[in-house]
């Protein structure tokens, strides 16, 4: 049991129950506040300065070959709280060269922002690093649908980050080097 | 397929604890009768044991005895002295004998799996986001119990090709392949179509179709279901779903009168595959390719999805009115299907009662392969026998039909889904009366009808239907019907209601059950739905046994013929 | 006087008429920009910017000028006025019309009433007569003052009882509460001002506000010789005018909106003008009583001339005056946190009460005192 401590409190004098010298105090105060810097951005003229691990809108981003990370394995899907996202798995044509070993991306990729809560769970669970709620914060539309990023829109967004995986180079480098069948 | 058919039991002891199993099954299936999972990639209970896998390691044992005497040698503490076998034994290929003790849980047992599993993840790609396994892969589910976690491989991985094509509906990614040799197995001995092998050695070894051989046979699919891992794969269903997000029911198959029991896995009311449920009265753990493919029906272009009057769309409700008026006082000929649920066919019965209506029946033939796929190509031909819609056995015409047309014996027509001209209809003779077509889809019969009331798939609704060996199964709904749409046999209970003045037709599932299981000398006394839901149930089939059925001896299926002989 | 006019009843009217709206557009223009100077100060105090984005189509270009007006957010009170002009009108459904329609109406009209006695200024004639600058410089303008801003408080009190919701009535009930308790302290706060005025041997007489004005001309004004009337009287001030901290008809944390939660759009923009109106005025009368009106400084002659420059500069001086004490009101509401409703009863009843009676005593005995002796030494 916690032991409560009764604490004499000093009795006030008789200009503090005037209440008189504080009010002048608090005055002077809010008067010297007046003439501090103001901390006011001009918010779509200026913009804050967006910490790294901030979490913006969710986009997609392409490796530094420009080749497209997400696999569609749609775990972002599941793992989605409010079920914003929606993707449409495709698969990728054997002829293209410059995605040799790649077998599935995602035909349409939609997040609908009406929805996403920006909790960040879908980056978290990504499993090739395509998805990143990066320093977009400001999104608006006049419809619903304009509302809804589509794959084109996401990766618009997302643009390039670094990669240290090279995952596919990495295969493509242990097929040329004489592992292969 | 090892286990022998003999209910003897016998006692063993596993982990120590004494317990009771079926004498000469193997080890696997004694430990999973008790609860206790003995990991395995290559041991399938239907097909023979490679054990190549080694996967199933368990430690094996038997009670000491004195050479000389026979007497059980005993510890100090007076329990007899077991022999461990030193060396850890494959389960699947372990037959049980009385008193054997066994161990699935040891350290030893532990290590062999670890053991196992690093060497088969040594070459293992990195594929789960995009292998269509994920979430049903053995290799998943094992290495999160057996796995490091890490990889102590440093070396490069194989690198073997993605995308071989083993056949029509078969892909083949070579790298996730642990070679377990399951598919080769079901080849040879089930589809009985041997055109599957490993070549080369080592690491390098592949699954390869034979030379100018492919794997096109009608049970290649069944390879995709048994193999472990993500390595062979349906090109259908390659890359379409992942299958955490897939919601299983029960169903089962309407190609032809095996009624293959099946899984139909569907998202947000869209079908994505459907997969063989286990049933080893009826398809063991099999179905077709060809069976698979039903689902396309659903989203058909001939699909019919509004009921319409004379070509333009109208509510159900007043379609059904529509039907009441085209068919009352007259003499009406009804065609049903061997098609419908058994349900379905028992509203038709008692419209057929009330109307005085006569009956018309044909069935659909084709080639048997003596697996899974029967001559009788409709599912529920023994269902219109039950119901009582027919005596004899049904022809593949409707050449009856077209004479009552012709005389005027018929003077309006409700049509359960066939395609009357394909039956031997003349094309004038239908023109003559008002026709009235309940189905799915659309031939040539729904497009001169008079009103057309929109049918749902097996997949849209629920109800029972009787396979070939007479069993009784049940279907559920799996995915919801297209909008505005109804159950078949609540339009059915609809229109008798219409023609019946003081009687209410069943309309619901138990209520169909409550009359069909209420009279008394009928084959389905005392059943109720939910019973047939719990399990397939075998009906009694003396009273069709002068019948001359058309399916050929197949898997778990003899034609009563050759039973009396 | 007026020789140089027309003569003529109706000419008397139509100029008073004129100068009753030029009155009015002057009190409610100060409205208007008190409610921008409420906003500015509390942003500045605040380390905000406040309304800066607010701008005439073509007064934007104006090169220097533009941007400062705009930054200062000078047409701000315009775009608030239309707003409330053009917002769409709602009355809730459980409300009696007829008393919530009257509500608003009655919270002005007093408002503006008050300052028909108000003087500002002071006429230097070209005869060398001087005349006070005021609609009505009523001999009695100080209880004319006091009879009429108290009607004030039936606005608000009908507002909350004709909204027929909890939270508006309870805002009503405290705002009579509070307006009974500090009108008693106010008036008492006032009578030793009026002794000392009109002390015999003084030249001036009566309750005439410019009398109390024109007596604190070249000598001490009223607030460092009454300093203790002053501080009630600005005290009772902000209680009369609902200013935080006594804010208690409207107190938002507790009861929404107070008085005026049911009232929208231009009612209540005429609520919010008639709030800042008594404040303008309020601080019109504490600069005619107690800071010497339109005369420049304590001890210190007028300096400037007899004539219109001199009229126009008292004119501009009390303005000044006026405009510091309103910021004063502004600057006391974003510093000190709102009372509880006993607190504010408390004061009012057991602190400010008393202290104006003993407060009037005192001056009495000491008026008494001077009185006695300027008899003797007649």
């Amino acid at each position: 049991m916690a032991k409560t401590v009764v604490l004499e409190r000093k009795p006030l004098s008789f200009s503090e129950r005037t209440y008189l010298p504080q009010i002048a105090t608090g005055l002077k105060t809010t008067f010297s506040n007046m003439f501090k810097p103001k901390v006011t951005l001009q918010y779509p003229e200026e913009k804050p300065v967006i910490p790294n691990n901030y979490r913006g809108v969710p986009t997609l981003v392409k490796d530094p070959n420009g080749r497209e990370k997400c696999v569609s394995c749609q775990l972002c899907e599941f793992v989605c709280p409010p079920k914003a996202i929606r993707i449409t798995p495709g698969s990728v044509p054997e002829d293209q060269d410059d995605r040799e070993h790649v077998e599935k991306a995602p035909q349409e990729f939609e997040i609908n922002m009406l929805r996403c809560i920006y909790c960040g769970y879908c980056q978290e669970v990504c499993p090739e690093e395509a998805i990143f709620l990066q320093d977009e914060y400001s999104s608006s539309g006049f419809t619903r649908e304009e509302m809804i990023n589509n794959k084109e829109k996401l990766y618009e967004l997302g643009g390039t980050i670094p990669d240290r995986h090279y995952k596919w180079d990495k295969k493509k480098e242990a097929e040329t080097d004489g592992n292969t069948h | 397929m090892i286990a022998p058919d003999n209910k003897e039991m016998v006692n063993i002891t596993l982990n120590g604890i004494e317990v009771e199993v079926p004498n000469g099954i193997n080890a696997v299936e004694a430990a999973a009768l008790h609860g206790k999972e003995v990991p395995h990639y290559c041991y399938h209970p239907k097909l023979s044991v490679a054990g190549n896998c080694r996967m199933c390691l368990v430690e094996m044992g038997t009670p000491m005895r004195d050479r000389a005497s026979g007497e059980p040698i005993l510890d100090e503490d007076g329990t007899p002295k077991i022999g461990w076998v030193p060396k850890p034994v494959i389960g699947c290929a372990t037959n049980i004998t009385p008193g054997m003790h066994l161990r699935t849980e040891s350290d030893l047992v532990n290590e062999c799996r670890e053991g196992i599993m690093e060497f088969l993840l040594v070459n293992h790609p990195l594929d789960c986001p995009i292998c269509d396994q994920a979430g049903e892969c053995r290799l998943q589910e094992f290495a999160t119990d057996y796995g490091r976690g890490y990889s102590r491989y440093v070396e490069r991985k194989n690198v073997k090709p993605k995308r071989t094509r083993l056949g029509p509906r078969v892909t083949l990614d070579d790298e996730r392949c642990i070679l377990c040799s399951r598919c080769i197995r079901f080849s040879q001995e089930v589809a009985k179509d041997d055109v599957l092998g490993f070549v080369d050695r080592g690491s390098f070894s592949t699954l390869t179709c034979f030379p100018g051989k492919e794997l096109a046979n009608n049970y290649s699919l069944n390879t995709v279901d048994i193999c472990p891992v993500g390595a062979l794969t349906s090109t259908d269903f390659r890359f379409k779903m992942r299958v955490w997000f897939l919601k299983e029911s029960k169903s089962v198959c309407t190609e032809s009168s095996a009624g293959c029991n099946t899984l139909v896995s569907s998202r947000e009311g869209t079908i994505q595959r459907i997969t063989p449920r286990r049933n080893d009265q009826v398809n063991d753990t099999w179905m077709t390719d060809s069976g698979r493919e039903l689902y396309k029906l659903v989203k058909a272009k001939s699909r019919i999805r509004r009921p319409s009057f004379q070509g333009s769309d109208l509510p159900l409700d007043d379609a059904i009115s529509q039907a009441f008026e085209a068919l009352k006082n007259k003499k009406i000929g009804v065609v049903a299907s061997c098609h419908s649920s058994l349900e379905e066919q028992f509203l038709i019965k008692r419209l057929v009662e009330e109307t005085g209506a006569k009956v018309f029946i044909r069935g659909h033939f084709g080639e048997d392969d003596g697996i899974l796929l029967s001559a009788d190509r409709t599912p529920n031909l023994r269902g219109a026998l039950v119901a009582g819609l027919t005596n004899h056995y049904p022809s593949d015409h409707l050449n009856d039909l077209n004479e009552s047309l012709a005389d005027g014996h018929v003077e309006a027509l409700l049509v359960i889904g066939e395609d009357l001209k394909d039956s031997g209809v003349n094309e004038d003779n239908l023109r003559k009366v008002p026709l009235v077509f309940l189905g799915t889809h659309q031939n040539s019969t729904s497009d001169c009808a008079e009103v057309v009331l929109p049918g749902l798939t097996v997949f849209e609704k629920s109800g029972s239907l009787i396979n070939r060996s007479f069993f009784l199964q049940s279907f559920d709904q799996a995915i919801p019907c297209p909008a505005g749409l109804m159950t078949d046999f609540k339009i059915l209970a609809r229109l008798i209601d219409l023609f019946s003045e003081d009687s209410i037709a069943p309309s619901e599932l138990d209520q169909i059950w409550e009359a069909l299981s209420s009279s008394e000398n009928s084959v389905l006394k005392g059943i109720t739905f939910l019973k047939i839901k719990k399990g397939a149930i075998q009906l009694d089939e003396s009273k069709w046994e002068h019948l001359s059925f058309v399916e050929k001896e197949a898997l778990h299926y003899l034609p009563t013929g050759v039973i009396a002989s | 006087m007026m020789e140089w006019m027309p003569q003529g009843l109706w000419f008397e009217v139509c100029l008073k008429v004129f100068f009753a709206f030029m009155m009015v557009g002057a009190v409610m223009t100060m409205a208007g920009y008190s409610v921008l100077a409420e906003r500015k100060v509390s942003a500045w105090m605040q380390g905000r910017v406040g309304p800066n984005r607010t701008v005439l189509p073509f007064v934007e270009y104006i090169p220097i000028f533009g941007p400062l007006l705009k930054k200062l957010g000078m047409f701000q009170p315009l775009a608030d006025g239309l707003k409330f002009l053009f917002k769409e009108e709602i009355v809730p459904g459980h409300v009696n019309k007829f008393y919530y329609y009257l509500a608003p109406l009655i919270a002005l009209v007093p408002a503006l009433t008050t300052m028909t006695v108000l003087p500002f200024g002071q006429m230097y004639w070209n005869d060398g007569t001087v005349s006070t600058l005021a609609l009505a410089d009523l001999e009695v303008g100080i209880l004319f003052v006091f009879a009429v801003s108290s009607l004030g408080v039936y606005g608000i009190a009908l507002a909350g009882w004709s909204s027929n919701s909890k939270y508006s009535f309870l805002g009503g009930i405290r705002s009579s509460a509070q307006m009974i308790s500090y009108e008693l302290a106010m008036g008492l706060s006032l009578l030793p001002v009026f002794l000392w005025v009109c002390a015999p041997g003084s030249s001036e007489s009566g309750l005439s506000l410019s009398a109390i004005a024109n007596s604190q001309s070249g000598g001490a004004w009223l607030f460092l010789v009454q300093p203790l009337s002053a501080l009630i009287f600005l005290i009772a001030l902000f209680a009369e005018t609902n200013r935080l901290p006594f804010d208690m008809p409207e107190s938002e944390t507790d009861l929404v909106g107070g008085f005026h939660t049911e009232y929208g759009s231009f009612k209540f923009g005429i609520f919010f003008v008639a709030e800042y109106a008594h404040i303008v005025i309020g601080s019109a009368i504490f600069t005619v009583i107690f800071l010497g009106g339109w005369h420049f400084l304590p001890f210190i002659e007028d300096p400037w001339p007899a004539n219109w420059i001199g009229s126009l500069l008292g004119v501009g001086w009390f303005l000044a005056k006026t405009i510091f004490l309103i910021f004063f009101f502004i600057w006391v509401r974003w510093t000190l946190p709102r009372f509880r409703y006993d607190q504010v009863m408390h004061l009012g009843w057991s602190k400010l009460l008393p202290l104006a009676l003993v407060n009037l005593i005192v001056y009495l005995l000491i008026v008494t005192v001077i009185d006695q002796n300027a008899a003797a030494n007649l």
